[in-house]
């Protein structure tokens, strides 16, 4: 047992932190809702890296992977959080790219993981529906073999900033008479340009537009853009899922949510003391380190168990109820601590560009909207209850 | 011992209740919010012709002989369609100030007038540097004559934008937080030297930063005792706190409702979502929470009349149960929506949204747990 960092990984800390120093682009900050920055700016870290071949660190080196270990892999996101930097999206990187470097065939890999290394391709994700939340096994999206090609048809929702993306991994039903839903499913690429294809923005409830409805319309995708088997996608699906939840907990970034709240109660003013002098304030923000600490800790010992052979598990799915947890309690406390200053929706305040009457302090505009918008942790990548019923069978045997 | 309401006072509900059902649907406050003015002047125009308006004030004020109870009927209802219109700052607050301490001249020109509908009221009470403390003043009215002229920045006044008067606190002498020296004016918003920076909240309503430059206010203008107002501005604040528990008991039983409806038709796995014992269970807790606010709501309404130190006890704990709940039902309603709890087009997004920002609304959890603490221990 030992926390501590050797001598390598300290080595290790200084030259990701003066490359990071060196080559961040200074001028890209994270912002409070992910609509609100230009796909270029939400790309602009993660083509830099992929030049750098950092892009993507916890693939098999054969592919591109970093070899870093787990601690290694820890430090690098603690290094970008420390700068609050843009990290390359999930949906290539995290998601579909493990995919099909374990399951994609030699053309598969060799026509998609280039662009997502280099940040070039935008991927996104085609698997809830109206009617498959929770339940993603009920999905109704059909593919139907036609010749060397399938023709897609139906509904995704909530599919995170496809109105940017190049491509789609899309979860469709391949054999509806399979005696199990889970059976006839297929795991399908497909370029987003197609015809057919329509995306239509969701409006969500702090003004900005994450996710969307993709309408698919007879959609003629080649069949060679099947990954693995027919039918066989729903293991593919579980595969990623675990991927995903395991970068779901937020650590580092909630780390430096930690530092943004301290400042902001370090400027509020309660009583002529500073809120953080507030022994009720600081109690919540104390509470919140704990908990954090905690889960940082737990997520290292996940790391330790993958760096000895064991791939992400059920476990995963305790990081993400108590990582989502803890994201939320930020934002909640964030908004209690700007106090009036929530209210005014910052969307709405006159474009006259003077600053001569500011509406607050700055750090006050994006904690309504980022409490709201982080209402849907909780839901998004299998909601909470679900993941509760994954660790009651999984990991509890019940 | 007696929970039920007068007749006058269920006609008053059900009359507010009729209204906000017909007149203010979803489709309608989604119109009514996203227009220009961000309120509906003629549904405001109906409230008063209604006798809405007058609901809460004595016949000699020009009302029906009503009060409290009638503001947390009103309320309730509002609270339930989401109604954006001003009857807390104008109706409840500048009326307040009016009904407590103005002169009959005063009631005279603003009472008559706000409880007719013609003039509507904004109170500006808070400032940038002041949180939640009614006594943290930084805008000043200074002797000018035989008037003021009165300096300073106000913060997040609702309503602003649709008001043709404020009510304004300022420090007439003292320090910056010190309890004596805050005095209460009337200063109508086409004044010189008055400006407004107006934009949306998150919750839909319309409000301002109000900024004063050398306001000439003139003496006839001062409501209440010169210095000596903090006293006044505390009680009216706490009848605003009350009526903004009661609007939260009333979006909390929509919401409520709302997610009982959702559960039961949205399916997954085969069976309806509301099958779940989990997702029973925390609906079952909602219904806890609301019940225990709509108890918290008539607590506050009964003790605004008694003494100052027996009211600001059962205000700040409604309001400590409230802002809880109301944080709870909200949360659990999104959640229990899933993705369509997270989207615009949906109602419960804007019920979680006002909830949420009640929950701060006249002071946080926060505040109010520690004005009741500071309370116990004088006690």
């Amino acid at each position: 047992m030992n926390l501590e960092f050797t001598a390598e990984e300290n080595a290790f800390r200084d030259e990701v932190r003066s490359f990071i120093e060196n080559n961040y682009p200074q001028n890209i900050e994270r912002a409070a809702v992910q609509d609100d920055m230009t796909p270029e700016d939400m790309t602009a870290w993660h083509k830099i890296l992929g030049e750098k071949g950092w892009s993507v660190p916890a693939w098999p080196e054969q592919y591109g992977g970093t070899g870093w270990t787990p601690t290694q892999r820890y430090i690098w996101s603690e290094e970008n959080a420390r700068v609050n930097a843009v990290m390359p999206l999930p949906f290539g990187v995290a998601m579909v790219g493990p995919v099909i470097y374990t399951f994609g065939n030699e053309e598969q890999k060799a026509k998609h993981l280039p662009g997502i290394k280099s940040g070039n391709t935008w991927w996104c994700q085609g698997y809830s529906e109206p009617g498959a939340g929770s339940d993603l096994a009920s999905l109704k999206t059909t593919a139907v073999r036609d010749g060397d090609d399938y023709i897609l048809n139906g509904q995704k929702t909530w599919t995170t900033l496809a109105q940017h993306a190049d491509w789609g991994f899309f979860l469709c039903r391949t054999d509806p008479d399979a005696p199990k839903p889970q059976q006839g499913i297929s795991f399908i690429l497909v370029d987003m340009n197609t015809p057919g294809i329509e995306v239509r923005p969701i409006k969500l409830i702090d003004g900005g537009y994450e996710v969307n409805e993709v309408w698919l319309t007879d959609v003629r995708v080649p069949a060679e853009n099947l990954i693995g088997e027919e039918n066989k996608g729903w293991t593919y699906a579980k595969f990623l899922l675990a991927h995903e939840r395991s970068g779901i907990a937020g650590v580092a970034r909630s780390k430096r949510g930690v530092e943004q709240l301290k400042d902001i109660a370090k400027h509020e003013m309660l009583d002529g003391e500073p809120l953080i002098q507030d022994m009720g304030f600081a109690t919540k923000i104390s509470q919140l380190e704990i908990d954090l600490a905690a889960l940082e800790i737990t997520e290292l010992r996940t790391l330790a168990g993958e760096q000895a052979g064991k791939g992400p598990g059920p476990e995963s799915s305790l990081l993400k109820v108590k990582g989502t947890e803890i994201q939320q309690r930020l934002t909640e406390l964030t908004l209690e601590a700007v106090g009036y200053y929530g209210t005014p929706d910052f969307r709405s305040f006159p474009a006259d560009g003077s600053n001569d009457f500011p509406i607050g302090p700055d750090y006050a505009h994006s904690a309504a909207p980022t409490y709201f918008n982080m209402r849907k942790t909780s839901i998004y990548g299998g909601s909470n209850e679900i993941q509760r019923n994954i660790i009651t069978k999984m990991v509890l045997g019940l | 011992m007696d929970f039920n309401f007068s007749d006058e006072q269920n006609m008053v509900r059900d009359g507010i209740s009729r209204l906000v059902r017909e007149q203010y649907d979803w489709d309608t406050r989604r119109g009514i919010i996203a227009s220009d003015a961000g309120w509906s002047p003629e549904f405001w125009a109906q409230l008063a012709e209604l006798g809405m308006l007058a609901a809460p004030f004595s016949e000699e004020d020009g009302g029906f002989g009503g009060g409290a109870v009638e503001t947390m009927l009103i309320m309730e209802e509002f609270g339930k369609g989401l109604v954006v219109e001003p009857f807390i700052p104008s109706v409840v607050c500048a009326g307040g100030f009016l009904k407590h301490a103005g002169t009959a001249a005063q009631k005279e020109e603003y009472l008559s007038a706000i409880i007719a509908g013609e003039k509507v009221f904004a109170f500006a009470y808070a400032e940038p540097q002041g949180r939640y403390d009614l006594a943290n003043l930084t805008t000043t009215a200074k002797k000018d004559g035989e008037g003021f002229s009165l300096n300073g920045q106000k913060a997040v006044v609702i309503g602003a934008p649709w008001a043709s008067h404020f009510v304004v606190t300022a420090r007439t002498s003292g320090g910056q937080t010190d309890a004596n020296g805050v005095s209460v004016f009337v200063v109508a918003k086409d004044a010189a030297g008055v400006s407004l920076r107006d934009y949306a909240t998150v919750d839909g309503r319309r409000a301002s930063e109000v900024y004063f430059e050398n306001v000439s206010v003139s003496a006839d203008a001062l409501i209440g005792e010169l210095d000596g107002g903090l006293p006044l501005i505390e009680t009216v604040v706490d009848e605003a706190t009350a009526a903004v528990c009661a609007e939260a008991t009333g979006a909390m039983q929509v919401t409520h409702a709302m997610t009982l409806e959702y559960a039961k038709q949205r399916k997954q796995f085969g069976v309806p979502i509301s099958s779940f014992q989990v997702l029973q269970h925390r609906m079952v807790d909602m219904f806890m929470e609301y019940e225990q606010s709509i108890s918290m709501s008539y607590l506050a309404t009964i003790k605004l009349d008694e003494n100052a130190a027996a009211r600001k006890h059962a205000v700040s704990s409604a309001k400590v149960r409230v802002g809880q709940s109301a944080r709870f039902v909200g949360q659990s309603a999104v959640q229990t929506h899933g993705g369509m709890g997270v989207t615009d087009e949906t109602a419960v997004g804007s019920y979680f949204k006002r909830l949420s920002i009640i929950e701060s609304e006249f002071g946080s959890v926060d505040h109010h747990m520690r004005r009741h603490i500071k309370l116990t221990a004088a006690a």
